[in-house]
């Protein structure tokens, strides 16, 4: 059997290697890596400015990974070109490389939306890769001021990183609420007042106007004054291979339960793809680590002849700072569609459960994470809320108001 | 592998399987010393409804999500034993785990990192405290 070509060489690409493995132990794989790290716990990066991770204690597999694995790494070297029909991938050195079978894990790039002035901001940076957060751990100084372009996920996860490192920390965005993504206004609300405890200024539902060298001039008039610049606005899927190579792409690389893209022989997994999301019964991206992980193992399992679907992907997310977290998994209604929204809350802490035609179809947790598993699984296994004891779960998560029967299922053997 | 079960029809919910289990992991050679007074964080915990109580510590899955999801390389599957284990000094308590467990197997230890049962296998116990101190034998620890 021809060899496997991976592009990329993050988590989709390691549960890729992983996947193939389980069915093909010994034809060898080759990954083509834009990044000169071994694969890396890309989340680890804000931990690693705060000095709680180590750079070096970040790689996301044991030394000897690749070499037991039978997988060969070309560092520093970008895919430029898929063509389906030959079969084969170039690099940006001129390369030409055979494949059998192809996975695309090439992850996403943040996006940088046209900004007037831009060019005229000496110390700007992007919060994605390891070499990203070195470049901005050697700039950031304790009397740095740092201007933040984005209140989501990386953003903010960026400024926890930076809080108690530099001077003063501003974050603007463009919706009315940080992590607008994830959380509704009131989670929001909570999530705010943390990170303003720990220092943060914010100017929500406004953005740069222009910005003016170390100025930033936002659309409602106030003048931030800043040292160093992130731009976390948001990323977009790494998507142009599969579609100058013909192949279907839509906000991601479409595939389908398989991660089979729309091309022979090619599949796709990670945050470059678009996969089927089981909480809406639609192909979405969900650009989380523990979706490209499985996606990738489904995707290596197939390219090896295995026969595996990937239909149980929901949203979920896990997100906290300074000691605050929100734990959100599935989706939320909309006032039109009808459904109960259960919420209790308490000083700090807020709970919200959307059940809908006899399901738990999402949650909402912050600063009450508790067992969250147990509701997540009350989606992901689509678990009828009339063969559990809703009202102890309306509680508190607890696998005591499962029935006797799911229990032994769940608690009585090997699983 | 040999895991830890619990026949639900005999526990007592006597809550002494938490106690074992904080002991066992504490380091310490004296109960009193390590517990006494002290708020306690076992990993294993029980259950419990107006009809039941349970015991319930790690399943260590074939399969485990928990180690799929771990955003920092903590987690991870010995292929040997089969024993999932944490490498808590790689925890940054984020979380994940806690959200994508279905057992509700995972939750912060006194520090904020995460901690789990493995079993007692690398504690002095040397095998599961809580099966040991079970009173009335509801905790096995057992091939199934
Ligand atoms: C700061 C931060 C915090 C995060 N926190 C969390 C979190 O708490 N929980 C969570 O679930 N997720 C989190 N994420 C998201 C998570 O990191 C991603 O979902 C995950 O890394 C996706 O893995 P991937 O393999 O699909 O892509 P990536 O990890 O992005 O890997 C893709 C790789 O492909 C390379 N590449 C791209 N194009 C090419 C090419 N043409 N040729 C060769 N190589 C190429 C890229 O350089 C990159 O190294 C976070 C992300 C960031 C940036």
């Amino acid at each position: 059997m021809a060899d496997y070509i991976i592009i990329g060489n993050g988590t989709a690409a390691l549960g890729c290697i992983a996947g193939i493995r389980r069915v093909d132990p010994g034809t060898p794989i080759t990954v083509i890596s834009a990044e000169t790290h071994p694969a890396y716990c890309r989340p680890l990066i804000s931990y690693a400015l705060e000095g709680r991770a180590k750079p070096e204690a970040m790689n996301a597999r044991p030394a000897d990974f690749y070499e037991k694995n039978g997988v060969t790494v070309l560092y520093g070297k970008r895919a430029v070109r898929i063509d389906p029909e030959a079969h084969t991938v170039q690099l940006d050195d001129g390369q030409v490389l055979p494949y059998g079978k192809l996975c695309v894990a090439a992850g996403s790039t943040p996006f940088v939306p046209p900004m007037t002035g831009l060019d005229t901001v000496g110390q700007k940076f992007s919060f994605m890769t390891m070499d990203d957060m070195l470049a901005l751990d050697a700039a950031a100084k304790a009397d740095s001021r740092v201007l933040i372009v984005g209140a989501g996920l990386i953003g903010l996860k960026c400024a926890e990183g930076l809080a108690r490192r530099v001077a003063h920390i501003t974050v603007c965005d463009l919706a009315p609420r940080v992590l607008s993504s994830i959380l509704d206004e009131e989670g929001a609300a909570l999530m705010q007042a943390k990170l303003e405890e720990a220092g943060l200024t914010f100017y929500l539902g406004d953005t740069v106007d222009r910005f003016d060298g170390n100025r930033a001039v936002m659309k409602r008039g106030a003048e931030v004054d800043f040292d160093l610049l992130v731009l976390a606005v948001g990323v977009r899927a790494n998507t142009a291979l599969i579609r100058e190579a013909g192949g279907e792409v839509n906000r991601g690389i479409v595939t389908d339960t398989r991660m089979h893209t729309s091309l022979p022989d090619i599949y796709a997994a990670g945050d470059c793809a678009e996969g089927y999301d089981a909480s809406i019964g639609a192909n979405r991206v969900l650009a989380i680590l523990p979706n490209a992980e499985m996606q990738g193992e489904c995707a290596g399992e197939n390219m090896a002849g295995g026969d595996c679907v990937f239909d149980r992907a929901i949203p979920m997310n896990a997100i906290g700072f300074f000691g605050l977290h929100a734990l959100c998994a599935g989706r939320s209604l909309t006032p039109d569609e009808g459904g109960e929204t259960i919420v209790e809350r308490g000083p700090g802490w807020l709970k919200k459960l959307y059940v809908k035609d006899g399901l738990l179809v999402g949650f909402a947790l912050i600063g009450c994470e508790e067992r969250a598993g147990i509701y997540t699984s009350l989606i992901r296994e689509k678990i009828p809320l009339d063969t559990v004891d809703f009202d102890l779960l309306k509680q508190a998560a607890t696998s005591a108001a499962f029935s006797p029967a799911v229990r032994r299922q769940k608690y009585g053997g090997a699983v | 592998m040999k895991r830890v079960y619990v026949n639900e029809e005999w526990c007592l919910g006597c809550h002494l399987c938490e106690y074992n289990c904080a002991f066992a992991n504490s380091g310490m050679t004296d109960m009193a010393t390590a517990l006494k007074g002290k708020r306690i964080f076992p990993r294993i915990h029980i259950e419990e409804s107006d009809r039941i109580t349970f015991a319930v510590s790690c399943r260590h899955c074939a399969d485990p999500l928990c180690v799929k999801a771990c955003i920092s390389g903590a987690l991870t599957k010995d292929e040997a034993d089969g024993v999932i284990r944490i490498d808590r000094s790689r925890c940054v308590g984020c979380f994940t785990c806690v959200l994508v467990c279905p057992y509700g197997a995972l939750a912060p230890g006194e520090d904020g990192v995460m901690q789990k049962c493995e079993l007692c296998l690398k504690n002095t116990c040397g095998e599961p405290a809580c099966v040991k101190g079970c009173p009335n034998r509801a905790i096995v620890y057992e091939e199934r």
